[in-house]
């Protein structure tokens, strides 16, 4: 059927047009050309290969996927990256929730002063915020004699999981922070002016106006926070533990010392797998609830 | 300027020229033709196909079907920047980065004129625009009508012989647009240019145009000079978007005597000449202004007479204009001018009388629906 | 009652936000007086003033020449992914094409893909085609990670840009290069400056991938502080992050001033 379409527009459209057409759809391969073939050679190609040695690195077969999913080590492993990413999540949106209301809230000197400060580590290297994280954090460092002048007593900081946390939510704030202020940015004032004229006590218009109107910011500076952590490699390779390591420090061991590749590509298969998974879902429940908004304007 | 510029104007040549966009038919093989140095202009309601067509002349819209002949030479596939055409834009399409005489002179720089050269025509353009010191102003620094000043500059500084205007007066306000209207008639005419130039606005067509084409749902419904246009209107969709009309609806009777329509009331209107077929339904087209308004039926030889009733007036200062309702209960309109308006009011029986040669008997044409036209005409006027 | 409240929650509030702040910025902060002690540890707070770790910096190769090599495929990335970046956005935003969404998708996936999984699969191809510690399999890898970062903010360069401007272009007599070249490139400058800036960083910042494609005879600045900091307690890895500090911060102030004085002029 399409086909017979395609030939019956063709020979109506007249000769000079199909050259112009034709013309058209080769420039646009032609721009797109240089970044597939990057895409392809060094993104696409890669994963596939990665799939491959996952089902037949030693041996043809499922064994990869049986022995990641069946040993407790392994599991405990992705149970602990889990809990890592919920923890950083949850002290982003702790901390930067405020932080984001502050923004919107001060006025334009101050607004630039707390932009300025967030985007500073935004600026800043990975590697040197790891570093420096390692210098705060390590015994008898600055952040310990704080805590113990505190009355804390003696808390292990660096190699502990606290640490790793402690770093990953200093390095993932920003990327939290950025689009939540300008979601909230966006939102109306007036309508919180309004429900507060209408006499709702202050809590109660923050609850129900200013919350609600927030929570689409909340929702993807938490997926960006949380997707990301998933995947940390460096932060906690350096301040944490090697027995607490997380999914792509194993990633890293299979593969780099181990040389057990088809071990590495079923972890990689996994790790993989949930962040599409994860980013699916939410995509497709945002996409719902915008809708509904979208309605509701109508 | 050189006396003989009149011959600078290329003739432009539309064969049966289609555009689709998968089914949905834009323009729906229109033949028209541009004489060299004509002021066309395009006249439909928005969505009739009129840009549709400027776009294919200018080589922005592929041509699905049909032929494009400038001067003769088959156009077709030929992209935009080989055509050498001017081209107003609606707004203004002017590049920010560009200072106003840089604008000017950028299409002479794609034509590789020397730079002495370049400097003299960007400050000859900018003098036949009257912005003779702006030249050194950015866009943003001009107001929307020298915006549109320097875009026509930019337009015709190339000399080239067909210039395109796509409703180039559109964004900018009543006053400052009649004023731009004469300063563009008068460049016409001494450039000697072929102008094509789109519009909604029927008074800027009427002012501007040797000839004016009318679009409707991708076709066109006549193509003839602002005059015969309006006193001669060849369709029902025509004399309603050009200016108004009172519309007198029923079937065709041509008989051996002047040519009628027989209202669904019985009553027998006739007209000075026909478009229409015997027996089919048709319109009988009457200018309000032709048409008088009297509290008793007066006698009178080969007049038309209607019975109706006053529904509303409508002051205009310089005319009053009475909505009339007819014993069918549809409406039409009177125009009276400030001097001799009749004493009727709004709730009065009255007699309505227009000479046959003021009517016209229009066939209907399927495709138009007479009740959605008439909201759009409104809103046009409105607009305009 | 509730004026005092509300002045208690804003006071409250301000406090918070300025130990997030604190929270945010100081620890980049500590690396500049470490590098700047007289002791070969990472004791802090640190005592006595010295320039020898930077001494050491720039005497020892390695250092060197992982800055170099940091530097070199950083500008090449920069090259590469702001054409193919720019072409391709370019490609996505002015044509429309079956299968548009899933190339779009495709192009911006390493954004989210965890690097690690990537990584692996970088590295095994680079293992067999011996591209394991060359320039032109770090600006390849890198350059594929950079992508995003040119396309997205090109793409919303273009759609702000009014593409009446290009049809005026044309209709002037200029060709479909010479306009992108004149009219849209200049219009759309500041969304490719982000991207090439942004492709910078993302090079210059990349440790994971680095970490599998790098070799004993070309190593990145970050792959060589990953390794200074695994193996030794040396403050001349202070002395890289200070430097780099400089670099980015004189990256970041030239960019807005670029960008300051582009919204002066218009």
């Amino acid at each position: 059927m399409a086909v017979v379409n395609v030939r019956k527009r063709s020979t109506d459209m007249g000769p000079d047009l199909i050259r112009t057409r034709r013309l058209e759809s080769w420039s646009r391969l032609g721009l797109l050309a240089p970044a597939a073939a990057l895409l392809l050679g060094v993104f696409l190609i890669p994963l596939g290969v990665m799939l491959w040695y996952t089902f037949t690195d030693p041996n043809p077969g499922l064994e990869n996927l049986t022995w990641y999913l069946g040993d407790p080590v392994q599991r405990n492993v992705l149970l602990r990256t889990f809990t890592t990413a919920i923890t950083v999540t949850a002290a982003c949106v702790v901390l930067g929730y405020p932080y984001a209301y502050a923004m919107v809230a001060a006025g334009p000197r101050l607004r630039a002063v707390l932009t300025l400060l967030v985007l500073v580590p935004f600026w800043t290297s990975l590697m040197v915020r790891t570093f420096a994280w390692i210098i705060l954090l390590q015994d008898k460092g600055p952040v310990q004699a704080a805590l113990s002048a505190l009355g804390f007593g003696h808390v292990a900081l660096i190699r502990t999981n606290l640490g790793v946390v402690i770093g990953m939510s200093q390095i993932m704030l920003p990327f939290f922070v950025l689009p939540l202020y300008a979601v909230m940015s966006n939102i109306d004032r007036r309508l919180v002016l309004a429900s507060s004229s209408l006499g709702a006590r202050p809590v109660t218009s923050f609850r129900r106006v200013w919350l609600p109107l927030s929570l689409p910011g909340v929702g993807a500076g938490a997926l960006i926070v949380f997707i990301s952590s998933l995947g940390f490699y460096v932060t906690p390779a350096l301040l944490g533990s090697p027995n607490d390591s997380l999914i792509s420090q194993q990633i890293f061991t299979q593969v780099n010392s181990l040389l057990l590749w088809g071990r590495g590509g079923a972890m990689g298969v996994v790790l993989l797998g949930i962040t599409l998974v994860i980013l699916g879902v939410l995509m497709a429940s945002a996409r719902i609830l915008t809708g509904r908004q979208d309605e509701r304007v109508e | 300027m050189p006396a003989d510029l009149s011959a600078l104007g290329a003739s432009i040549d539309l064969k049966g020229l289609t555009k689709r966009y998968g089914d949905v038919i834009a323009v729906d093989s229109i033949d028209l033709e541009a004489k060299p140095g004509e002021f066309l202009t395009l006249l439909g309601p928005s969505g009739s196909g009129k840009t549709t067509t400027l776009n294919m002349i200018a080589g922005f819209e592929s041509i699905t079907g049909g032929e494009l002949l400038i001067d003769g030479r088959p156009v077709n596939a030929l992209p935009p920047y080989k055509r050498n055409i001017g081209m107003v834009f609606q707004h203004y399409a002017l590049f920010p980065h560009m200072s106003a005489g840089e604008n000017i002179e950028y299409p002479l720089r794609q034509r590789k004129i020397p730079k002495a050269e370049r400097a003299r025509l960007v400050e000859q353009a900018l003098n036949t625009v009257g912005l003779d010191k702006l030249g050194r102003r950015m866009p943003r620094q001009l107001s929307g009508g020298q915006q549109q000043r320097v875009a026509l500059a930019r337009a015709m500084v190339y000399s080239p012989r067909v210039l395109l205007m796509d409703e180039p007066l559109g964004a900018l306000d009543k006053k400052l647009r009649d004023a731009l209207q004469l300063e563009i008639k008068s460049i016409h005419e001494k450039l000697g240019t072929t102008f094509v130039y789109v519009t909604h606005d029927q008074d800027e067509a009427l002012v501007l145009s040797n000839r004016v084409a009318v679009f409707n749902k991708g076709k066109i419904e006549q193509v003839a000079s602002p005059h015969e246009l309006y006193e001669r209107p060849a369709t029902v969709f025509v004399a309603q978007f050009l200016g108004e009309s009172s519309l007198f609806r029923g079937t065709a009777v041509l008989g051996s005597g002047a040519p009628a329509v027989r209202t669904a009331a019985g009553t027998m209107l006739y007209g000075g000449r026909s478009e229409a077929l015997d027996g089919e339904a048709a319109t009988l087209v009457v200018r309000p202004e032709r048409i008088r308004v009297t509290s008793v039926r007066e006698p009178q030889p080969d007049g038309n007479w209607a019975r109706g009733w006053v529904r509303q007036e409508i002051y205009l200062g310089n005319s009053r204009k009475l909505e009339i309702e007819l014993i069918d209960g549809s409406r039409v309109f009177a125009r009276e001018s400030a001097g001799s308006v009749s004493a009727c009011v709004s709730g009065d029986e009255v007699w309505l009388a227009f000479r046959d040669q003021d009517a016209a008997v229009l066939a209907d044409s399927p495709g138009v629906d007479l009740n959605n036209l008439e909201t759009k005409t409104a809103a046009i006027s409105v607009a305009g | 009652m509730t004026r005092v409240s509300t002045r208690v929650w804003r006071g409250i509030l301000v406090a918070f936000c300025a130990l997030v702040a604190l929270w945010l910025v100081a620890p980049a902060l500590v690396v500049i007086p470490l590098s700047f002690t007289d002791k070969p540890s990472f004791v802090f707070p640190t005592t006595g003033f010295s320039m020898r770790w930077y001494e050491n910096f720039f005497q020892d190769p390695t250092w060197v020449g992982s800055l170099l090599a940091s530097l070199r495929v950083g500008l090449l990335v920069v090259f590469f992914a702001t054409i193919c970046g720019t072409a391709a956005a370019v490609a996505l935003t002015r044509s429309k094409f079956r299968g548009q969404q899933a190339v779009r998708a495709v192009l911006l996936a390493p954004m989210i893909a965890p690097v690690i999984v990537v990584a692996i699969g970088v590295y095994a191809i680079f293992l067999r085609a011996h591209l394991l510690g060359t320039t032109f399999g770090f600006v390849v890898a890198h350059t594929m990670l950079a992508l995003p970062f040119v396309i997205i903010p090109v793409t919303v360069s273009l759609q702000g840009f009014d593409r009446r401007l290009s049809s005026a272009a044309a209709i002037c007599g200029a060709s479909r290069w010479t306009s992108f070249r004149q009219i849209t490139l200049p219009l759309i400058a500041p969304g490719v400056v982000s991207g090439a800036v942004f492709a910078f960083v993302t090079s210059f910042d990349e440790v994971v991938l680095a970490l599998f494609i790098q070799s004993p005879y070309l190593q990145t600045l970050p792959v060589k502080m990953y390794g200074s900091v695994t193996r030794d307690i040396d403050p001349t890895i202070a002395a890289a992050a200070t430097l780099i500090l400089i670099f980015t911060t004189v990256i970041t102030v030239a960019v807005a001033i670029y960008f300051s004085r582009r919204n002066h002029a218009r």
